[in-house]
């Protein structure tokens, strides 16, 4: 069997070129990036705090009776439902929890997503922080705080930077898990690159080329963000 | 200088110290041995309240500091603390690890803390390690740094937690040498140690610690060596020596 060029060319037209098909993988490839962008950014920020509001209620053990003490329980007794729900519960679920329910009055699809996918990432990344600062070998923290440096000094010059460190190749999984994860976006409605591969298709009727595009598509970030996070490896570990 | 009274220390249900007294001098290099358990190491870190007191005092310099209102930050910084296991920060090189207290103390600007870490490199013999991470340098070298650490914040006192004990033999000397030359240039030492030939050259007192009390003080090493007046403290020498 013989592929002519003149084939490829024609069946690349017919599923991506014409009637400007391909935007709608570039549209939604678009949509995915930035739902996966924000809602890390989101995961990030509150999974640090909630992992550092578990870490430091374990370490000091304020006692309920203080205002700062009462509010760190508190906190992390909070911090300890969120986690255990958001990880036993399906993303898709809450997806449509949020969409449904908390924020049936936002019409705005992406801040639905960006939301749902930072609240929940949130959690996955609190757990990774957690087990990264437990790393730290309690010795070094004692030897900082022996010097005389606070309990904050000793985290955010010690504990944190290791903790980082440590924690890097599971971060990395968590943020490729993240992305893929963007692709169940289209049960709300709103159109990120697997949607608009199946959107692509209602048009062409042909359903292997919209999928195996995205597929690669998603491949690709994949690779270039493993790519990044090897070489973020590197550069953190002096040998 | 330091003083402990009636000093109890429980874990859980284990009574590690039963009613420690002690009080430290400035300039006296005070050797503690004892076995396995006893509760020498358990005393130490009570000094600077890395382990808290179940009950009893730490007075350190006229202040009583395990309970009221203290800023232990603050006590602590004046009393430095050399581990079995070195504990350089790991994530920070030899400089970083010498100047990151002082300065975040505000004790040294930045610069003065940069030349005195350069002076007391010098003074251990490992000037041109200055840019290493820890995990690059032997054990020895390591613990010589850590104290170099310690003697960073001009401490009254300086506690060792069996420093030699994680030592390859062959790094030892080293090790006791910085503590030997810094105990004849005065410095208030507390060590736990099983170095036997280190107690006998420096230490102006020993103690020996057994089951959470001291059993026997001496200020006469080579009498205390060679004539331990209690039973428990001539059973243990007699396995050591």
């Amino acid at each position: 069997m013989t592929v002519s060029l003149q084939a490829i060319v024609d069946f690349i037209h017919n599923n991506f070129i014409k009637d400007d098909y391909w935007k709608y993988l570039a549209n939604g490839f678009s949509i995915t990036l930035q739902v996966t962008f924000f809602a890390f950014l989101i995961g990030f920020a509150l999974g640090i705090f909630l992992a550092i509001i578990r870490v430091a209620c374990k370490d000091l053990s304020p006692s309920w009776k203080t205002p700062s003490g009462f509010l760190i329980n508190l906190l992390s007794k909070i911090s300890n439902i969120y986690i255990t729900i958001i990880r036993g519960t399906p993303t898709t679920v809450q997806l449509l929890i949020m969409f449904n329910v908390i924020l049936v009055n936002l019409h705005n699809l992406k801040i639905v997503a960006i939301l749902t996918f930072g609240l929940n990432s949130a959690a996955y990344m609190a757990e990774i922080f957690r087990s990264g600062i437990q790393a730290v070998s309690p010795g070094e923290v004692e030897a900082a705080r022996s010097l005389g440096l606070s309990y904050m000094q000793t985290m955010s010059k010690i504990v944190m930077p290791q903790a980082f460190r440590n924690c890097l190749p599971a971060f990395g999984n968590e943020v490729i898990t993240l992305f893929k994860e963007t692709s169940i976006s289209g049960f709300i409605g709103l159109v990120d690159l697997t949607r608009g591969a199946g959107i692509l298709i209602s048009k062409t009727f042909r359903a292997a080329p919209p999928y195996f595009a995205s597929a690669m598509i998603y491949l690709i970030v994949v690779l270039i963000l493993e790519r990044i996070f090897h070489a973020l490896e590197r550069r953190v570990t002096h040998d | 200088m330091i003083k402990i009274r009636n000093l109890y220390k429980n874990f859980d249900k284990l009574e590690v110290l039963r009613g420690v007294n002690l009080e430290i001098e400035p300039s006296e290099k005070v050797v503690i041995i004892g076995p396995s358990g006893s509760g020498k190491s358990t005393m130490l870190r009570c000094m600077n309240l890395l382990e808290k007191p179940t009950s009893g005092e730490i007075i350190f310099k006229d202040q009583v500091i395990n309970h009221g209102n203290i800023d232990i930050n603050k006590v602590r910084e004046n009393m430095g603390m050399v581990f079995q296991q070195f504990n350089l920060f790991s994530n920070l090189n030899v400089l970083e690890n010498l100047t990151l207290a002082p300065v975040m103390r505000h004790r040294l600007s930045k610069d003065e803390a940069e030349t005195k870490a350069m002076e007391l490199l010098k003074r251990i013999g490992l000037p041109e390690k200055v840019k290493n991470y820890p995990n690059q340098l032997s054990g020895g070298q390591q613990q010589r740094i850590a104290i170099a650490r310690a003697l960073m914040m001009d401490p009254d006192l300086l506690l060792f937690d069996e420093p030699t004990s994680a030592l390859d033999p062959e790094m030892v000397g080293e090790v006791l040498e910085l503590m030997t030359e810094l105990a004849e240039a005065g410095m208030t030492m507390a060590v736990v140690t099983h170095e036997m030939g280190f107690a006998r050259q420096v230490a102006n007192r020993i103690l020996f610690i057994d089951e959470g009390q001291i059993v026997e003080e001496s200020y006469d090493p080579n009498d205390f060596f060679d004539n331990p007046q209690e039973e428990r403290t001539q059973q243990f020498l007699s396995k050591i020596l």
